[in-house]
């Protein structure tokens, strides 16, 4: 919790009676909310609320299609009843919040607070900020090809400048820590906030004549309340949480010393990589070794090694060239995405690997607490597995592999066999088995046709990535992180390899050029614009390259019966 | 079964004289009807009045004993003409709809009551749906009662004005034997307030007594030489009569101070945003308190023309807030002056934004601007004609407080380095279909049709299902209103090598679908596609039931098939399929797309709508897992372990519950789909897997609550082989474990 606390509630208190000589005026609340959220619920218990204590309260809503998870916003006005009588007068209070006159704003996910701050609903002079800092995402963050999520330290650093008095922190989560409602958190925040002068009883009093999961309600109410009024104290601001970071940016956190493998041959392994490579490097390069032999074997994650090595040799003859002997980059920035790059693709999901990872015992404990089973509860694990004719000859030796790929009618019986999705009962025997077999075919996996396709790419683009790296690392660099587009499953895989194909090809063409790298790198990020590649078509064509990729099928006669009639 | 239950607040329809009335503004509207005696109501839902015709469903037991009679009219048009009742009898009668959507369905039956005008109150109470949130806010309901004469209050936005003018409406309308129009804008529609109540009355006249003593008057009969009469009646009787009651009761009221070089002319319903604008520049108190002389127009047509001249007489300008466009009471504010030769000039939407929402930050920003230069100008020309000084005080006043906006900051009061970060950062939020809707996988499957067979020409009809027009399926070329789906697309009934695709709800399909659309294809033998999407209710205005509707209701006859009706209008080609099987849709598609049938064919796309079907099943599974009975709970998950962070599948299905969370993989940086305890286990995520043969992270968990002895038994059996097996390959792994 960040805070900024200027106000005390007997300020707010002021501002609501209108003592002294603050003009008489609405207290102004305004709820940011996501359909669903129980913003509704949460107006009427303000409401409520602020009638219980002596207040004229009006609120309103824009329900619709907003509703239907768009963003709302309910307004909230409360006046004191004896103001009104004193005048002889009722208050005429507003039907939507104005910016800059908002007392406090109450949104219910990180970005709509930063939505109710773009909106000028939140100012410093007067609004406090209750915020919920958990993130609900939007579409358009959810469907982005790559990482789409939003910059929460962007909304941050508005609330830090734009709140009178901000009380952020995971609301959601205490929520559901208690099993309860976000609703019933940002009610408990509101007042533990101290921005409206009306005592804790109230609040709960409110809960409690509702009469519904009130016991819930109640410890969410308290355990939120309590946070705030902790948030206040500034002797407890020690205690408060980190801003919330975008979150999909974490580094392998191995960083100090490679430390006791529990197994000789893992322990060769630390030893090789804490004698040939460099400590900026340990961290990725040990995370790489421990994913390919989890993978495969010990012998893989010396193979992945090899590969990796001529890239730090490459890497150190280029610095070296350059700075005279100055000791070039010591973080290796080269080594570090090639490894990182070389590992996930060196891991590349197989049927093998699928099935390994789907049988794994850790994976069956994983699965029943993410689906909150009780201690009692059975779990039985459906999978949606769906494989081609491709996947099953890529999982035979390559010479039969490459004759089932050859052979029309031999795809023609099996196309057939794999025609229909298959539901895989993984906690059952009849689905267990058969899964936990084509595991245990790992043995095999060098034989594979699919092992040969892979390790002939592989191969091309780590020559690629040496080649250039004498010349331009940067653009070495930007060849490696296009291995990000080499990954899924059938066709979503099969577009990324032709996206990643036509990228070599712009890297071949573009390389020489003193802007290279940041072109590459432009275009990279065309290809994880949109799935059908318009925008990686524009990027190439506006630099004068060539296009490979075939496209989405463009509108086309399917009445061939009647065409021909 | 409605969205929400408002049986609680079907009580509150019941208070008497004295007691006060605390609730939504459109429910005070109800309680408004009852206490003015109505023998009937009709209407259609639709934002913002779906809870007055949800409210009058659920009272259905207040309303038989005060003897007033509800209908769940089919259409907009059925209500509209079911105000016919007033034309002969004394029967104060009201109707509701959503405008101006449904006003423009129920304008041929609105023409004619107006030709021939009403005997008994006729009363129909439209919600504006005009700015933020609404689905459709074009046009305004003021040019219909222009157009077809009938009058149009716009009260004051509080429960109190709007249940006075209710009232004072139905007497008006029988002061004048017009119909009137009550517009309430979507936020007064859902204030919560509160008001004095008075005791409901029965009607003086009931319906069965009207039937049983017929009253035929050809005088009101729209039909040559009545209605040529009606146009004059109109214009000599009718509209003298209408502004002599405006003027005797009232309703346009004169606030504010009482004289100055300008003042303010406002629609009632923006009243309390000017109010709070003026607040805000310093030159009112929180109850209203100004001294600018304020015009509120509660009726916002006919205009009174008195008023005006007298209102605009000793003043240099006035500001008229007048939302919406075009600007039909400026134009007539103009003409009224001219006319009679008053020089006022009538400051409108020279100052203000010609189109769009009056927000209290569009109305403040306008009125500062308008008391910094109208009225300073003002001032000095009443200085220069010697007028008295508290005005120059007045206007100063204004001026200083004029700049709302401080220097470096923009008009939200912002720093430019903070709004500019946070408007590229802070993401859209288009609406979307519910968690576990049974319409997404109809267009995920549409959209993995067009992967394969190239865009189709998609018409939309309104109704949950237009929202495949946005992210992530972006699916659909034109919606051209309600039921309009396939007349959507009849113009392309030529040979050609593509077919089209219509969208029709069972909604739309009722309202008026099945004559404009169906009937309409098979008459002039279309050879184009209809998918009709059954989910049982008419799920985007709030649930209610529909002829088709599968439930029981005691009060309506329901479960009429539209494939039935499909049939009795001459459909041949009829397929019928479960919406959440994606493989099974995209084959019936792609079916109906190929085939060599010709004429029109219709798909029926079934399930019952999520929401609905949770609210009716939650309770019953919590209820057997407290008496310890077995309970299985569906869910789906993914595993983060075999998910690449590619998103395909959030791109097929766009549900709330199907999101992404960071990726425990320290390797990779793309998030991970991730399926929320939110999650009904609608089964789509492992349907569009299979039918995409997108990845095999998704999966299905069947958690056993409660198991019996033989469930126990078999998967203490299950997990000992499997369990052998696990720490079989465990010990392999810990062999080489770092």
């Amino acid at each position: 919790m960040t805070d900024r606390r200027t106000s005390t509630p007997t300020d707010a208190a002021a501002t609501v009676a209108g003592d002294g000589d603050v003009p008489l005026r609405a207290f102004s609340i305004a709820i940011a909310a996501l359909g669903g959220q129980g913003g509704g619920v949460l107006a009427g218990w303000i409401v409520e609320t602020a009638e219980a204590a002596g207040y004229i309260a009006q609120a309103t809503s824009v329900p619709g299609v907003a509703q239907r998870t768009g963003a709302t916003i309910y307004c909230v006005e409360i006046f004191p009843q004896a103001a009104a009588e004193r005048a002889g007068a009722e208050p005429v209070l507003s039907l939507m919040p104005v910016p800059g006159d908002v007392d406090v704003v109450l949104a219910a996910e990180w970005m709509e607070a930063g939505r109710a701050i773009a909106r000028g609903f939140v100012t410093p002079d007067r609004t406090t900020l209750v915020a919920s800092t958990h993130r609900d995402y939007a579409i358009s963050e959810k469907s982005a090809l790559a990482d789409g999520i939003a910059d929460a330290d962007a909304v941050q650093r508005a609330a830090a400048v734009q709140a009178r008095h901000l009380v952020a922190f995971d609301m959601q989560a205490l929520a559901g820590a208690e099993g309860g409602v976000i609703s019933a958190a940002l009610f408990g925040a509101l007042a533990g906030s101290g921005a409206l002068a009306i005592p804790v009883a109230e609040f709960e009093e409110t809960i409690r004549r509702g009469g519904r999961a009130v016991a819930t309600n109640l410890a969410v109410f308290r355990a939120a309340h309590d946070r705030a009024v902790r948030g206040a104290d500034p002797a407890a601001a020690s205690l408060a949480s980190p801003p919330p970071s975008p979150p999909g940016h974490r580094r392998p956190s191995v960083s100090a010393g490679l430390g006791r493998a529990r197994t000789p041959k893992a322990q060769r392994l630390l030893d090789r990589v804490a004698e040939s490579f460099p400590t900026a490097t340990h961290a990725t390069v040990v995370e790489g070794v421990k994913r390919a032999v989890d993978y495969q074997d010990p012998r893989y994650a010396h193979a992945y090694l090899d590969r990796l090595a001529p890239v730090l040799a490459a890497e150190r003859a280029a610095s070296t060239g350059a700075r005279g002997g100055a000791g070039g980059d010591r973080t290796y920035p080269l080594t570090r995405t090639v490894a990182r790059h070389l590992a996930l693709w060196m891991t590349y999901e197989d049927t093998i690997r699928v099935a390994d990872l789907k049988t794994r015992a850790a994976r069956f404990e994983r699965t029943a607490a993410e689906v909150q089973a009780g201690a009692d509860d059975i779990v039985y694990v459906t999978e949606f597995m769906h494989p081609r004719v491709e996947e099953l000859a890529d999982t035979l030796p390559a010479p039969l592999g490459r004759w089932v790929w050859a052979t029309p009618w031999v795809r023609g019986v099996l196309g057939r066999l794999v025609a229909r999705g298959r539901h895989i009962h993984t906690a059952k025997l009849r689905g267990f088995l058969p899964l936990y077999a084509l595991a245990r075919l790992r043995w095999m996996r060098r034989w594979t046709l699919r092992y040969q396709r892979e390790t002939a790419e592989i191969r091309a683009w780590l020559v690629a990535i040496t080649q250039v790296a004498g010349n331009d690392t940067a653009l070495a660099e930007e060849i490696a992180r296009c291995q990000t587009l080499v990954r899924g499953y059938g066709d979503t895989h099969a577009r990324g390899m032709a996206r990643f194909a036509t990228l070599m090809a712009a890297a071949r063409q573009v390389q020489g050029r003193c802007d290279a790298a940041t072109t590459l790198a432009a275009l990279r990020q065309a290809a994880l614009e949109d799935e059908a590649g318009q925008a990686l078509d524009t990027a190439l064509s506006a630099q004068g390259l060539a296009t490979a990729e075939p496209r989405t099928p463009a509108a086309k006669p399917v009445k061939p019966a009647e065409a021909a009639e | 079964m409605a969205e929400r239950s408002f049986t609680q607040e079907a009580d509150k329809l019941r208070l008497g004289a004295g007691e006060t009335f605390r609730g939504e503004a459109i429910l005070a509207v109800a309680k408004a009807l009852l206490q003015s005696g109505i023998a009937y109501v009709g209407g259609y839902q639709g934002a913002p009045v779906s809870h007055l015709m949800d409210v009058l469903a659920d009272a259905e037991p207040v309303l038989d004993e005060l003897g007033v009679h509800f209908e769940a009219s089919a259409s907009e048009a059925t209500a509209g003409a079911m105000l016919a009742a007033s034309v002969n009898y004394p029967l104060r009668g009201a109707v509701t709809w959503k405008s101006t959507v449904g006003t423009n369905v129920a304008s041929d039956a609105l023409a004619n009551v107006a030709s021939g005008g009403v005997t008994g109150g006729a009363l129909v109470i439209v919600g504006e749906d005009y700015g933020e949130g609404s689905s459709i806010m074009q046009e305004r309901t003021h040019a219909f009662a222009m157009k077809s004469q009938m009058w149009l209050l716009d009260p004051r936005p509080n429960l109190t004005a709007i249940v006075h003018m209710v009232e004072k409406g139905f007497e008006l309308s029988e002061a004048s034997h017009t119909p009137v129009m009550l517009e309430l804008r979507i936020r007064a529609c859902h204030v919560y307030g509160r008001f004095e109540a008075r005791d409901n009355r029965r009607p003086p006249l009931g319906l069965a007594q009207a039937m049983a003593n017929p009253v035929r008057d050809t005088g009101r009969i729209v039909l040559p030489p009545a209605n040529f009469a009606h146009e004059h009646e109109k214009i000599a009787e009718r509209l003298p009569a209408a502004v002599a009651f405006i003027k005797r009761h009232r309703l346009n009221e004169f606030l504010g101070g009482a004289v100055g070089p300008c003042g303010i002319v406002v629609q009632g319903g923006l009243y309390n945003t000017l109010i709070r604008a003026l607040e805000l520049l310093g030159r009112s108190d929180a109850f209203g308190n100004t001294d600018l002389p304020i015009y509120v127009l509660n009726v916002a047509y006919p205009l009174i023309d008195d008023e005006i001249v007298g209102f605009c007489a000793d003043k240099s300008s006035v500001l008229l807030l007048e939302e919406g466009q075009p600007n039909y009471i400026e134009q007539a504010f103009n003409h009224i002056l001219r006319r009679r030769g008053l020089g006022t000039r009538v400051v409108g939407k020279d100052l203000l934004p010609m189109a769009g929402e009056y927000t209290g930050a569009v109305v403040r920003d306008a009125l500062a601007r308008y008391l910094a230069q109208d009225a300073g100008h003002s001032a000095e020309q009443a200085e220069g004609q010697g007028a008295d000084t508290g005005t120059e005080k007045s206007a100063g006043q204004g001026t200083d407080k004029a700049a709302p906006v401080a220097p470096g900051h923009n008009a939200a009061g912002l720093d430019p380095s903070v709004a500019d970060s946070l408007a590229a950062t802070v993401p859209a939020r288009p609406a979307g279909f519910c968690t576990g809707c049974p319409e997404r996988p109809v267009f995920s499957a549409m959209k993995l049709l067009e992967a394969e067979m190239g865009p189709f020409h998609i018409s939309c009809d309104i109704g949950c299902h237009l929202f495949s027009i946005l992210p992530p399926f972006n699916l659909g070329n034109t919606t051209m209103g309600y039921g309009l789906g396939w007349a959507g697309a009849s113009a392309f009934n030529v040979p050609a090598d593509r077919r089209t695709i219509s969208v029709m709800g069972d909604g739309g399909f009722w309202h008026n679908g099945l004559a404009s659309g169906v009937g309409n294809a098979v008459f002039n033998r279309n050879d184009n596609v209809l998918v009709i999407i059954d989910n049982s209710y008419s799920a985007a205005t709030g649930g209610q039931d529909l002829l088709s509707s599968r439930g029981d209701n005691p009060r309506r006859s329901t479960r009429h098939t539209i494939q039935d009706a499909l049939k009795g209008v001459g459909v041949d080609w009829v397929r019928t399929v479960d919406t959440y099987k994606v493989s099974t849709v995209k084959a019936t598609l792609r079916e109906a797309l190929t085939t060599r049938h010709k004429g029109p064919k219709v798909i029926v796309a079934e399930n019952e709508c999520m929401l609905t079907k949770q609210r009716r099943e939650k309770p019953l599974v919590k209820q057997r897992l407290a008496a310890g009975e077995r309970v299985v709970r569906e869910r789906f998950g993914v595993d983060a372990d075999t998910c690449t962070g590619d998103h395909s599948c959030i791109r097929l299905s766009g549900c709330p519950s199907l999101t992404v969370k960071p990726n425990p993989d320290p390797l990779r940086d793309s998030p991970v789909a991730h399926v929320t305890d939110d999650c009904v286990a609608c089964g789509l995520c492992g349907e569009v897997a299979h039918a995409a043969r997108l990845c095999p992270s998704f999966y299905r968990a069947d958690v056993i609550q409660n198991p019996g002895p033989w469930d126990r038994r078999l998967a203490r059996w299950r997990g000992r082989v499997i369990g052998f097996l696990q720490a079989r390959a465990d010990k392999a792994r810990a062999r080489v474990a770092f």
